[in-house]
């Protein structure tokens, strides 16, 4: 089995995805503004800039005041979107996002992009992997982690026409495209990828290629997982997280983060309180990244489909015992 | 030439090589910083290549950890680890992280990577040195965009109301970061004001004269009861022609048709290296 993480065919980055996703709905709502912290250029906010000169504003290398100056922005009627890193998004600006952002219920989209371990080359300092965790804990949040370009677009049309707080999560690396114009994505459905019956994997962000690429390799060897896409952390789909679990019994988890707080810590709450079945969780294990090329990393830190086969044979051993 | 203006040109040629090897990193900020880094550790700092942890070391916090470039070729050319390990710079499984690393890197006194950090932590290290009665000193390099956080500013306070006057912060004031010039993206002028209303020495010299920069390091010995800083005029990329005074060198890595033509003209077409 070859450890290659990614495809060859179509891919872009979701970072990318935003960057045009937000030009398009800017012409639509002029409500929407966006703010940055010096990273324009590698968030693509730069791209609604370009369009929206007017609507956009640098606030320079300091991204407390860039959720705080979101806050206020909200409070008057605006739209607005503030990116930087995730590591600095919700690390630097954590406490602006729950007492002037989350606990007043305000409209700021906290719209994060080169999270998790694939930022590669730059290190464990600019690489998020406790972002879901912290943004998860905070009452009134939404957090959404679209998996391709055709979510991120839709994730970001429905993030704005919520209202309240949002944060989203998005990755520096090209990814496979994996949905088509037909998607619908709602703000607290889960969406079945791929169904089967012997275990199912929910899986957020880039990990979803690698869960689908998983269910393959296991298919030739007469294995059917399901595949879950989970994009909407929070609210999670409670009811489908509950079902697959009937259905088949075993469940792993999978995402480019911490095992502690994020996705399978989402998924081990509903059950452990409403159906307990076998359960692995796919992730980082409570370690620190480090500088190396993305897809080194992602096998480094067990971030691969092989891992999740490995986690998936691992459930399927208890439950038949 | 000096050893002090000999170190800088290696530190410059290191910068390119390893940033070419890496094929990704920060040139503009590195280069910027070489002639500053070449006196702090051939002239200024007291530090102990064999004993990298001793504790009456004088101290460097690079704030702008994005520039590890540059501080891993001075502790490289200062004997901390063997200049060959640099090539290994952002690879898998290395100690060269893309920023810096206390626990991996030999010589590094704080791990920095997050802009705005540096300077309170080697403020800490100030204070320690004054609970302790020891000696040592510590050093700091901020960026000028980094200056935009408000930790900067915390800081920069409470430095100046514990009398850090063994603390010596440099700004490399070059104009420039990411998204294009500071008065641009956030206009921070004027610098020098506010770090005297903030309690500290102003000493501005030109970033890429080594006398200057000596005599201000000189200066800040004499300076009692307040933290010093020294404003340094720079040029972001200085040194390679066609990466001086370019936003777009802040964070991309030369290919190796560009390191060439780097090399060739930081070697002043001498076969040096
Ligand atoms: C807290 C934080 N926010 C954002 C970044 C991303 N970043 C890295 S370098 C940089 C620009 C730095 O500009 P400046 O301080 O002027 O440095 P220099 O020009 O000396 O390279 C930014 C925004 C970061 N490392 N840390
Ligand atoms: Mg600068």
């Amino acid at each position: 089995m070859s450890e290659k993480i990614l495809n060859s065919g179509e891919k872009t980055a979701t970072r990318d995805a935003y960057g045009k996703a937000l030009v398009k709905l800017g012409g639509e709502n002029r409500d929407i503004v966006v703010l940055d912290a010096d990273l324009s250029k590698s968030t693509k906010t730069a791209d609604f800039a370009k369009v929206f000169p007017e609507r956009f504003f640098n606030m320079g290398i300091a991204e407390q005041n860039l959720i705080g100056f979101s806050a206020g922005l909200a409070a008057s009627g605006k739209v607005p979107f503030a990116s930087t890193f995730a590591v600095f998004a919700t690390g630097r600006a954590f406490e602006q996002i729950r007492n002037s952002v989350a606990y007043p219920k305000l409209n700021v989209k906290v719209a994060a992009t080169h999270a998790g371990i694939s930022v590669g080359e730059d290190g464990a300092s600019h690489q998020a992997i406790e972002d879901i965790a912290v943004m998860r804990s905070l009452p009134n949040m939404t957090v959404l982690v679209p998996a391709d370009a055709q979510e991120t677009y839709q994730v970001i049309k429905k993030a704005a026409e919520y209202q309240g707080p949002v944060y989203i999560r998005m990755g520096r690396l090209a990814v496979p495209v994996l949905f088509d114009e037909t998607y619908n994505f709602k703000i607290g459905q889960a969406n079945i990828v791929r169904d089967g019956k012997d275990a199912t994997v929910f899986a957020i962000g880039l990990m979803v290629h690698e869960a689908i690429k998983a269910a393959e390799e296991l298919s030739s060897q007469g294995i059917e997982i399901a595949v879950v896409n989970c994009a909407s952390i929070k609210p999670i789909d409670r009811e489908m997280v509950i079902r697959m679990a009937k259905q088949t019994g075993a469940v792993v988890t999978a995402e480019e983060h911490t095992i502690i707080g994020g996705l399978g810590s989402a998924v081990a709450e509903i059950l452990s309180e409403n159906y307990p079945v076998h359960m692995a969780r796919v992730g980082i294990k409570d370690v620190f990244g480090e500088s190396g090329k993305p897809d080194e990393l992602l096998v480094k830190y067990g971030l691969t489909y092989s891992e999740i086969i490995k986690a998936v044979k691992d459930v399927l051993a208890k439950k038949q015992s | 030439m000096t050893i002090i203006e000999e170190m800088a040109r290696k530190i410059r040629i290191d910068i390119i090589q390893m940033l070419a090897a890496a094929k990704s990193g920060h040139p503009g900020g590195s280069l910027s910083a070489a002639d500053i880094l070449a006196v702090l550790y051939f002239k200024e700092m007291r530090v102990d290549p064999e004993n990298p942890h001793w504790p009456d070391r004088d101290r460097f916090v690079l704030s702008k950890g994005h520039a590890a470039p540059v501080l891993y070729a001075a502790l490289a050319e200062r004997g901390f680890f063997p200049t060959e390990e640099l090539l290994q710079l952002r690879k898998t499984g290395h100690f060269l992280q893309g920023h810096p690393d206390m626990k991996k890197v030999p010589g590094v006194d704080m791990s920095t990577g997050s802009l705005g950090q540096g300077i309170s932590a080697a403020a800490g290290m100030a204070l320690a040195g004054k609970i302790d009665h020891k000696d040592f000193r510590v050093f700091t390099l901020l960026g000028d965009g980094e200056i935009a956080e408000g930790l900067v500013w915390e800081a920069a306070m409470a430095a100046a109301h514990y009398k850090l006057d063994n603390l010596v912060a440099i700004l490399d004031y070059n104009g420039l970061q990411i998204d294009g010039r500071n008065e641009d993206v956030m206009n921070s002028a004027p610098v020098a004001d506010k770090w005297r209303a903030f309690g500290w020495n102003v000493i501005e010299v030109d970033g890429h004269d080594l006398e200057q920069l000596m005599n201000a390091f000189e200066l800040t010995k004499n300076l009692r009861g307040k933290p010093s800083i020294i404003i340094a005029k720079t040029i972001k990329g200085k040194g390679v022609s066609f990466m001086e005074n370019q936003a777009g060198w802040h964070g991309n890595a030369p290919s190796p048709e560009q390191a060439d033509s780097a090399l060739r003209e930081l070697k002043g077409g001498k076969d040096h290296e």
